[in-house]
Formats: C-alpha cells, sequence, structure tokens
C-alpha cells in the first residue's frame, strides 16, 4: 500500500499544486483552507442548534411537569414528535417537504432549515432530561415553594430549577457533545461542513485516509472541548452540600 | 538446522510469490483459474453503465462488457466453468477493494485519471463521458455563460464540483454552488426548483430525465463541459490479465459487437423500469473504439 502523503492539504484546490505555506492567497484556496471552513461550519450549525435545543428543551422539559394537563400534553406531544423520526429523515422533511407545503420556507437558507432540524431534534432528548431533573427531587420542594406564597412560575424559578440543571449536567454533556457528531448530517443538504468536505475532498485527491483521519480529529477536538466546557460549568456551579449530584 | 533452512526458504519463496512483477504468470489469472471464480466490482447505481436489479442482481453496459470478457478469460484459461461474483463498490472504496484482491475487475464509471493510473491500472476505454449541463426545459438556459449568480446542482463526491470550480475560476463566473446528496437527490434539486440547473456526466443525467415524471421538462443543454474516459478497472501491475481483458475488449470493438451492446443498454428501454435512456454513442466514444487505447483523462482535456 502507499505510503502517508500530508501534502496533499497544501495543494490547491484548482490546479492541485502544492502551496509551500498551506495556506491560499488572492483567491487560491488549499484543502486545508477549505477544511478550516468547513470546520467552521461544523461549529456553527452545531453551536446554533445547542441554543435551540437548549430553549426548547427546557421550556418543553418544564409543561412536562406543571400541574396543567393541557402544558403536560403539549410538551408530551413535542417530546414523541421529534424523538421518534430518525433524524436524517427530518432533515430531508424540511429541507424538501415543508418547504413543498408552504411555499414561503423556499427562500429559507439550508443552513437555517437545518438548524432547525438539528435543534428541534435535540431538543426533544433535552425536554425528558430536564423533566428527568425535575422529578427527582422531591414534591415538598415545589410544595414547600408554593406554600411561601411564591407563585407557580417564581418556584420554578427559585425553587425547581436551579436544582434540576445543576443534577442534569451529566447527560446535558453528552448531548451537546452528541449534536457536534450529529451535525454531520447537514452534508445531505448542501452544508459545506467536515463531512461534506470529506466526501468531496478524499475523491478529488485520492487521498481519503489522511482526509478522514484529519477530519476524525476536528470532530475529536470540537466534541471534547465541549466536554471541558461542561466539566468547568458544573465545577463553577457546584453548591457544596445543596445536592447530592456533582459532589466529588 | 534443517527445518530452519527450510522456513527460510519458505519466506523467500512467498515473497517471491507475492510479488506480481517477479512472477512469470499473472497473479489475477492465477487466482482465477485456481478458484475457478472471478469477482466483478459492480456499483448499485451509475446510469445505464452499471446498476442493480435489486436481489443481488447487476446489470448495465460495463457489466455485460466484463462478462463477456470473462467468458473470453475463460477460454484462454481452458476452463469448463467460471462462476462470477458480483461485489457492490463505491467512489470511495473501489480502489482499496481492487488493491487489496477483493474485487478482480470493477465495472462500473470509473475516471481513467493518471491520480488513479497509480494506484491501479486500465483497460482499453470503452465509454467517453460528455460532462453536460440538464435544465428545466422552460427555463431558456442554453449555456453555462448564463448560469452566473444561478444555483447550479452537483452531486457531493464526484468531479463534477472540481469541475464547476475550475470554470468559475477561469471564466470569472459565480455560480451558487448546492450539493445533492446522490445523483437522485441532485435530480430532486432541480425538479423542485432549487436548482436552476444540474451540471453531470452526460448519461447519469439522461437516465435521471428518462426515469423522472415528466421526462418532456427536461432538457440537456449546453456545451460539452468536459470530456472524460470511463474505463473497466484492474489491478495495477498484472500485464498478462491487461493484455487477456483488452484482446477481448478489442476484439469485441473490431467486430462492432461492442456498439451492439451499447445499443442495448442506451438505445432500447432497459430493466427494473422498462425505460430508455435514449443516449446515442458519442463521436469520443466512437473515436475511442476505433482507435484502442488506455489514455488518461489529462490527455484528452489537451486536445
Amino acid at each position: 500500500m502507499s505510503t502517508w502523503d500530508w501534502q496533499v492539504f497544501c495543494k490547491d484546490t484548482i490546479e492541485a499544486e502544492v502551496i509551500p505555506s498551506c495556506f491560499g492567497s488572492g483567491g487560491d484556496i488549499t484543502y486545508l483552507d477549505w477544511m478550516l471552513s468547513a470546520w467552521g461550519w461544523t461549529l456553527s450549525v452545531a453551536l446554533l442548534s445547542l441554543v435551540v435545543a437548549l430553549a426548547f428543551g427546557s421550556l418543553m422539559g418544564i409543561l412536562r411537569t406543571t400541574p396543567s394537563r393541557g402544558l403536560v400534553f403539549l410538551g408530551n406531544a413535542w417530546t414523541e414528535l421529534f424523538r421518534n423520526i430518525p433524524l436524517l429523515v427530518q432533515i430531508v422533511l424540511w429541507y424538501h417537504v415543508i418547504p413543498a407545503i408552504f411555499p414561503v420556507l423556499q427562500g429559507v437558507p439550508s443552513f437555517l432549515l437545518v438548524v432547525a432540524a438539528l435543534g428541534l431534534f435535540t431538543s426533544a432528548r433535552i425536554s425528558e432530561q430536564v423533566r428527568a431533573g425535575i422529578q427527582s427531587l422531591p414534591r415538598g420542594q415545589s410544595m414547600a415553594g408554593l406554600a411561601m406564597g411564591f407563585t407557580l412560575a417564581q418556584t420554578y424559578r427559585y425553587v425547581l430549577l436551579p436544582m434540576a440543571f445543576r443534577i442534569i449536567i451529566p447527560p446535558l454533556t453528552s448531548e451537546s457533545m452528541n449534536i457536534i457528531k450529529n451535525s454531520s448530517v447537514a452534508f445531505a443538504v448542501s452544508i459545506a461542513e467536515l463531512t461534506l468536505f470529506a466526501m468531496q475532498a478524499q475523491e478529488e485527491t485520492s487521498r481519503g485516509i489522511e482526509i478522514y483521519l484529519a477530519v476524525t480529529g476536528l470532530y475529536f477536538i470540537s466534541a471534547f472541548s465541549i466536554n471541558r466546557v461542561m466539566h468547568f460549568i458544573e465545577g463553577r456551579v457546584r453548591v457544596p452540600g445543596l445536592i447530592a449530584a456533582g459532589g466529588k | 538446522m534443517k527445518l530452519a533452512k527450510i522456513a527460510c526458504a519458505t519466506v523467500i519463496a512467498a515473497a517471491f510469490a507475492g510479488s506480481p512483477v517477479l512472477a512469470q504468470e499473472s497473479a489475477t489469472l492465477k487466482k482465477i483459474k485456481d478458484s475457478g471464480s472471478a469477482t466483478m466490482g459492480v456499483r448499485e447505481s451509475s446510469g445505464g453503465l452499471s446498476f442493480t436489479l435489486g436481489d443481488g442482481k447487476f446489470a448495465g453496459f460495463h457489466v455485460e462488457l466484463c462478462e463477456r470478457v470473462l467468458a473470453d478469460v475463460r477460454k484462454q484459461l481452458g476452463m469448463g466453468q467460471l462462476s462470477i461474483k458480483y461485489q457492490p463498490v463505491t467512489s470511495q472504496n473501489r480502489i482499496p477493494l481492487m488493491q487489496n484482491g477483493t474485487i478482480d475487475i470493477e465495472c462500473g464509471s470509473t475516471t481513467n485519471n493518471a491520480a488513479r493510473q497509480k494506484d491501479v491500472s486500465f483497460a482499453v476505454t470503452t465509454f467517453v463521458e460528455e460532462v453536460r449541463i440538464a435544465a428545466k426545459a422552460s427555463s431558456g438556459i442554453t449555456s453555462i455563460s448564463q448560469l452566473s449568480g444561478k444555483n447550479v446542482a452537483t452531486t457531493t463526491g464526484t468531479t463534477s464540483v472540481q469541475l464547476l470550480r475550475k470554470h468559475e475560476r477561469a471564466n470569472g463566473v459565480d455560480f451558487k454552488e448546492v450539493f445533492g446528496k446522490d445523483h437522485a437527490d441532485s435530480f430532486l434539486l432541480l425538479e423542485s426548483g432549487r436548482a436552476d440547473a444540474f451540471v453531470m456526466d452526460g448519461q447519469i443525467l439522461a437516465g435521471l430525465i428518462a426515469k423522472s415524471k415528466n421526462p418532456a421538462d427536461f432538457k440537456i443543454v449546453g456545451e460539452v463541459l468536459n470530456v472524460e474516459p470511463i474505463n473497466i478497472m484492474l489491478r495495477k501491475d498484472d500485464p498478462a490479465f491487461k493484455k487477456a481483458v483488452d484482446d477481448s475488449l478489442i476484439r469485441m470493438m473490431k467486430s462492432g459487437e461492442i456498439a451492439k451492446v451499447y445499443d442495448k443498454w442506451f438505445m432500447q428501454p432497459i430493466p427494473p423500469a422498462n425505460v430508455r435512456i435514449g443516449l446515442p454513442v458519442s463521436d469520443a466514444t466512437k473515436t475511442a473504439w476505433t482507435n484502442p487505447n488506455d489514455k488518461p483523462a489529462e490527455d484528452y482535456a489537451k486536445k
């Protein structure tokens, strides 16, 4: 078999000639430039989706623990809808099917559609974690809050959620790392992210092993950075003795 | 001591046997003769060249040519029976699978270029692909120059992506590229209006249009953007096997047999849906048949 050829990243993407600095200039781009831009797309899709997922996931998770039956139903329906359809199918639905039904959406860039799809898919999973976090607290907690004269909203804000979110930081960490990896499905709707880069560049350069190794490395670095950030947050917000979770 | 000598001799013999350059006879021919079978690399969906009928069956222009070639190889080796195993491959794994011996002959839609010739070998050119533009008949698009600022679809993992980039650079035009994850997906982009044009190999476009709901809505338009030889792929450094395959193909080119096989797959209705691709044999392909050669795509670009 052939030997390694890491020079492939220094080649420009038009003439396939090696550029000494490895970075193109004056409109030329090298495979390294392209890969870094693809990494940027991966991170943008993943981080924006995470924001969407946290917002909707927390909201739906909270609704599912309220006394109102209607709100519980809404939260449950949301969670089951987005949890029971495969991610790739959801992406294709957002890209091809929904714009066919609502022509207004045809002008929406595929980037936003993919953020919506990935964000809402993950929101179902976060909603489940938030609900579990809140329900793991003794029922006396919310009763005590209400007995103190707090409204329901205040009980959630000052009593339940501060503890529930601390409890669910470990599964939230996994979910946040998953979203980086799941963002690879965005290649299906023409986002020039890392997986699309890998598929295309390996075809053009015939150096698939080097390309895939580099892309694997970037995915690992991205997911692991999220892990470290979450670990830092977990340490900073820990309240010694308040709840068992997070104590070491 | 004696045991060590024998072991040593065995190792040396094995090293020599494993090296195709030093071997007197072809490793692939020997493998075919010893095992009584040959493994053909095929594609799931490469237009009329190589495609699946479902149920583990494969067909197409290149698949039939390879079946005829292997029948000639069987006669040459004086074998009574030769069973053909079909192994589906993708554009990502076809070269590694050829190098590691999983497949003996690849009959799909592999472009013969200089980069690949470092890793594998190609039989004489049997098909010359022309990269073209498909657009809606009602769009009024007739040339690549009209695509400036338009959405142009192509499929991820194909050489057309690189070709579009080169065109943008050379002619100072600016396309908005959209990438389909496979050819069917790219065609859907064109059909649904997300893309104004779809740039791809002519025979793939012709096949997709033939199979679409309303074939009259789409047209293949404009100039030929690129010409690429599509060859049957073989293992590198096995000249005896390459000669056997080339001799068989050249015989079919001289006798006109290849033109009949072409007609069957590109001009007549083909399974599974019984639609006609309707792509007459191009002048470039005819030239390749009259002057058999295995020149890479780079030589075509110079012309």
